[in-house]
């Protein structure tokens, strides 16, 4: 091995969605960082779906922006059709939705890498860390570099021991078309780390020439597109649409015919995948009774012909994808150019993690991304970014941040991860997260900024503009709580024009706003002072106040929480010394380490009473903060 | 557990006799006792004076109908036994009536607390110290064990099964809620909503009959009842004092309903038990005593939930055991052998009893705890608390379970009357949910997330 002549402060592997922020983060908190990837050319490659952002994977993409990232900033630059889901629905359940042009986006992202100050980007495979005795001191590549480092974000996606299926074939592959990463997964195993196996799967690519597009119906992007960035002002790519197609009855009888060749009904898959994710052979055996099953045939880029089918993923053999894509109507004379496949691949049990991403087993290793178990674009850059931040700050010397499920997405994930484990690939959803009205894709500034900006990954003048915009929210507010209807003439036509004439004079436009029928769009008729505001703090005071009640009460459960949440269990915590704790609960508590008493409580078998004779002891050793 | 909001328990043990104790702690103790206690002093005086205790009368808040007389006082923090705002209401000291108080607390805002939570609460707030904290954690996991093989004894019961099937349709419910927001764009029917409404509309009528139930419910009322059952001179009275001495005094002594009867409620480990002693029973015809009186005696059989059937272990003969068995027909009985401390002339191969046999001397206490055991075992073990909707013990948990799945369900039917989108509806959904889970278990996403896909075709 040859050691390379500089020593990294943090080195990231993988240069997938996760890696690429975990990177950018160090790099740009003033840590001297490397990342290695497979291929320079395999950078932010998006592997399955042409898309970004979607029900609470939105919601972490304006996360990652909040706290300083590049995600949002990317699909904005990149991004082909732009729509907002549940816009029927209130705030909270609404999220941005973006078809990206596929080579743009990792060429942009490429490029910021490249230009980071700090930021050494390499072509490497990384076969094993380097560690001695105890202590991370680097990793090993198989063309024969040592990079010495002292943090390590391990963000390998879906190549550890890749392999990939197509019916009852199967070759090693990190993905179509790529190399896996042999022998890291191994290092890993006997370094102590449960290395389980998932699988994936993604649909065929088709080819657009050979689609009768005439015979589908279209679907356009907004008007105007809405960015996901906070900083994006404006969306300047060209927008273009996406085709719904179905199924029949008749591509179900063909699917049917092919499952004795299918590896997951063959029993040649022994990775379990995701029930959110299923390919098309599962939903037609589990759903017999549904006569079509829809597709959002989506363009890959601008400058292609490819064609993705949602919701067509599959490992059924060759044959029987083209016989079933062609028996779609509109697609009868279609072409696939890229096969569809199943991948099964290695993952680390997140529970061996603590809820900085940092491995419970060796310190100073970090895991993100895929290797967790999670699956998608989204849920991986959000553990890259916090991966990112946390190895930086500990090379800085100072506190680790946690994320909080009260406060982000990205809090509810870790949690889940490190308390919960994960059995299949985890995805985000909204019903994951019990302070769902409080976490909106529209206040993820208000939630995450200030973090960032501590951090040291927010800029002075973002910071500013935050500042102002909060500050311009909080004077708002107390606007509308000080300005009362005065009922003049105008004022009570106003009223019985939107069905309120029940209002009496000195109701304040709080109160107004409240209403389900009257929102600043209303109001302003009669209030001139809106005309000057700035939309973004319309939007959230009108949201605050009309859900205030509901935010109130989410709001008074997590201050209920907080104790147990801020309550401290020291890392060499005996749990056989504890009296009255069960065997069972004991067994769980050494096996989890729980970093808090509020994650002890999320683990599953952890009772009540366990967690109460718990909080006696803490409060007993004096570790936890103190009473009120 | 650190919640900091104002909780409520009985504080004296249960069968202290002529006072009971109801403690109220937290934030809301001082608001609480104004809605439930009025009093001259308060009224006039301008609410509570700390540390002061004052005359008045208790009353519930949900229908203002007074409860007891009684006295109230109010101990503001820091100084009292949690550091907290604590309250205290005495009034008489009948079971039914020191829960009723409590429950009109709950009613008032208070929750029920866990075991220990006073304690608990002492220690965190730093009242009392390590030592003292360790014998709370004995404490907390003994009763944790107890209630645990109490829930579990009750799971197969009549009560739990009603509980898990509200949990069945709201989970379906919220699943198809859940489903609506997290995926729009695959096809779930809007008109799905009208389901999830029938089906909570079912779930609230369910609720409700549940709820009248519990208030109406005799066990609630007087719970379980066992009968005494033998001919004079037998030792029932004895064993009825025996029973309910030394460690398991008389709860209340009221006086019963019917004049030959004599009742007293035992506390057998936190259950109260009637024991109806048929001692009263007499013929005046003193040839036929043994016939009248049994067949008076038969005339309560019916009202009893156990029958503890004495035979004099000094005597040989026993004519009147077949006569009873007889008339006992399905009524469940132990038999119970007495005067075990004289020598014993009974033939023991009469006594077969399917729930077994024990004997006791009220004298000397041999056997008594093993009949109390055998009893207590009877009412939780074989779930016939459960068999007839009302559980005894945790009757006020599960009621203030209840209160709030009502409410939660209220509350949706109003959202969804308004049109409210469904992640609003989803609050209270789960808010039901969430009180159901304590009974039933804590609905994970895991749980919700299995529903979802196995109900829908959902992903791309
Ligand atoms: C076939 C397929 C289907 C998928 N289907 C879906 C889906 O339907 N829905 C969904 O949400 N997500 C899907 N995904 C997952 C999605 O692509 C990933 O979740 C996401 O890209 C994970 O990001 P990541 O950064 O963790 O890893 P990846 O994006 O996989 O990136 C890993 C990077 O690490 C590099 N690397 C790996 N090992 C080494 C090493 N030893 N040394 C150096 N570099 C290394 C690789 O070259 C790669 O660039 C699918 C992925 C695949 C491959």
């Amino acid at each position: 091995m040859h050691s390379y002549e500089t020593t990294y402060e943090v080195i990231v592997v993988g240069a997938g969605h996760a890696g690429c922020e975990a990177a950018l983060a160090a790099a740009r908190m003033g840590c001297r960082t490397l990342l290695l990837n497979m291929s320079l050319d395999g950078m932010a490659v998006m592997s399955c779906n042409p898309s970004i952002g979607g029900l609470a994977k939105g919601h972490l993409v304006r996360e990652i922006d909040a706290l300083g990232g590049e995600m949002a900033k990317n699909i904005d630059a990149t991004g082909i059709q732009f729509r907002v889901l549940n816009t029927r629905k209130g705030p909270a359940v609404r999220a941005g939705r973006a078809q990206a042009d596929k080579q743009l986006y990792r060429l942009r992202m490429k490029r910021i890498l490249e230009q980071q100050a700090n930021l050494h980007v390499k072509q490497g495979e990384v076969t094993a860390l380097y560690l001695e005795g105890d202590e991370l001191r680097g990793v090993d590549t198989r063309s024969g570099i040592r990079f010495l480092g002292r943090t390590v974000v391990l963000t390998t996606g879906t190549f550890m021991r890749g392999l990939i299926h197509i019916g009852l074939i199967n070759y090693s592959g990190g993905r179509a078309g790529d190399l896996p990463s042999v022998g890291l997964s191994d290092q890993l195993k006997g370094l102590g780390f449960e290395v389980g196996r998932l699988k994936t799967g993604t649909p065929a690519r088709l080819d657009g020439r050979t689609i009768d597009f005439s015979r589908l119906e279209a679907q356009y992007s907004d008007d105007p597109p809405v960015p996901f960035s906070f900083s994006t002002e404006r969306i300047t790519m060209p927008q273009v649409p996406c085709y719904i197609a179905y199924t029949n009855p008749r591509t179900h009888e063909i699917i049917r015919s092919g499952l004795d060749r299918s590896p997951l009904y063959a029993g040649v898959i022994e990775g379990i995948g995701p029930r959110y994710c299923p390919s098309i052979e599962d939903k037609v055996v589990r759903f017999p009774d549904k006569e079509r099953h829809q597709t959002f045939i989506e363009p890959e880029g601008l400058d292609t012909v490819e064609y993705y089918p949602s919701g067509m993923s599959t490992s059924l053999p060759i044959d029987i994808q083209i016989a079933f894509y062609r028996s779609m109507a509109g697609l009868e004379q279609v072409e696939i150019m890229r096969p569809a496949y199943g991948i099964e691949y290695d993952y680390v049990n997140p529970v061996q993690l603590h809820a900085t991403l940092e491995t419970k087993l060796i310190a100073n290793l970090f895991h993100a991304g895929q290797i967790n178990g999670t699956s998608g674009y989204e849920e991986a850059a959000g553990q890259g970014i916090l991966a990112g931040i946390n190895a930086a700050l500990k090379v800085l010397g100072r506190q680790p941040i946690m994320l909080g499920r009260h406060e982000s997405y990205i809090g509810v994930m870790v949690d889940d991860l490190v308390t919960l484990g994960t059995k299949e690939p985890y995805r985000m959803f909204t019903s994951r997260a019990e302070y769902r009205l409080l976490l909106r894709e529209d206040n993820a500034d208000i939630r995450l900024r200030e973090i960032g900006y501590r951090v040291g990954l927010v800029d002075e003048a973002t910071y500013a503009g935050f500042c102002h915009k909060r500050q311009q929210i909080q004077e708002e507010l107390g606007r509308v709580r000080a300005t009362r209807l005065s009922l003049d003439d105008d004022q009570r036509q106003w009223c019985s024009r939107y069905g309120c004439s029940d209002l009496q004079k000195g109701t304040s436009f709080e109160h107004l706003l409240r209403r389900p029928e009257i929102g600043y769009e209303q109001l302003q008729e009669i209030d001139p002072q809106v005309v000057g505001l700035n939309a973004a703090v319309r939007e959230q005071v009108e949201i605050q106040v009309k859900y205030q009640g509901y935010i109130e009460r989410q709001l008074e459960q997590i201050e209920r929480m907080r104790k147990q949440e801020e309550a401290r269990i020291p890392a060499d915590m005996e749990y056989r010394a504890i009296p009255g704790l069960t065997s069972e609960v004991r067994e769980k508590l050494e096996r989890f380490r729980p970093d808090t008493l509020g994650q002890a409580a999320r683990i599953q078998g952890v009772t009540p009473a366990a967690v109460a004779i718990l909080a006696v002891v803490l409060k007993g050793k004096g570790e936890q903060c103190s009473e009120p | 557990m650190y919640v900091r909001d104002t909780i409520a328990a009985i504080a004296t043990p249960l069968g202290n006799g002529g006072i009971g104790i109801v403690r109220v702690s937290g934030p809301q103790a001082e608001q609480i006792g104004q809605v439930v206690f009025t009093g001259p002093g308060i009224v006039g005086g301008g609410g509570f004076e700390s540390h002061r205790l004052f005359y008045g009368r208790l009353r519930h808040p949900a229908d203002g109908r007074q409860l007891d007389e009684g006295m109230a006082v109010l101990m503001r923090a820091p100084r009292s036994y949690t550091r907290e705002d604590v309250l205290e209401l005495h009034c008489h000291g009948g079971y039914y009536l020191i829960r009723t108080v409590l429950e009109a607390c709950i009613a008032a805002g208070a929750r029920l607390a866990e075991p220990g939570e006073f304690t608990r609460r002492a220690f965190l707030n730093g009242r009392i110290d390590l030592v003292q904290a360790e014998s709370v954690m004995d404490l907390i996991a003994s009763r944790a064990e107890r209630s645990l093989q109490l829930a579990h004894a009750q799971r197969e019961g009549h009560l739990s099964r009603a509980f898990f099937a509200m949990k069945e349709p709201l989970l379906e419910a919220l699943a198809l809620v859940e489903a609506h927001v997290d995926f729009p764009e695959d096809e779930v029917d809007p008109t799905v909503f009208a389901v999830v409404e029938q089906q909570i509309a079912l779930v609230l009528s369910r609720v409700e009959q549940l709820l009248s139930s519990f208030s109406t419910g005799r066990v609630l009322r007087d719970g379980v009842s066992a009968l005494l059952l033998g001919r004079p001179n037998v030792g029932k009275s004895s064993l009825l004092n025996a029973l309910s001495g030394t460690d398991r005094a008389i709860v209340s002594d009221l006086p019963g309903t019917t004049r030959d009867l004599i009742e007293e409620t035992i506390s057998l480990d936190g259950l109260p038990v009637k024991v109806i002693d048929a001692a009263g029973i007499r013929s005046h015809h003193t040839d036929c005593i043994e016939e009248e009186g049994v067949r008076r005696a038969l005339d309560k059989v019916a009202e009893a939930d156990l029958v503890l059937l004495l035979l004099d272990g000094t005597t040989e003969q026993h004519d009147e055991l077949p006569a009873l068995t007889a008339g006992l027909g399905a009524v469940p009985y132990l038999l119970v052998v007495t005067k075990a401390d004289l020598p014993q002339r009974i033939n023991l191969s009469l006594l077969t009893a399917p729930l077994g046999v024990c004997h006791v001397s009220s004298r000397n206490r041999a056997g008594i705890d093993h009949l109390s055991r055998l009893i207590y075992d009877y009412f939780v073990q074989t779930n016939r608390l459960s068999s007839d909707e009302s559980a005894v013990i945790s009757s006020v948990r599960h009621r203030d379970i209840l209160l709030r799945v009502l409410q939660s369900l209220h509350d949706f039917t109003d959202s969804a009357a308004q049109g409210l989108p469904p992640e609003l509806l989803a609050l209270d959904l789960r808010a039901a949910l969430s009180a159901l889970g304590e009974i039933t278990g804590e609905t994970s996403t895991d749980d919700l997330l299995d529903v979802i896909f196995s109900s829908f075709c959902i992903g791309k």
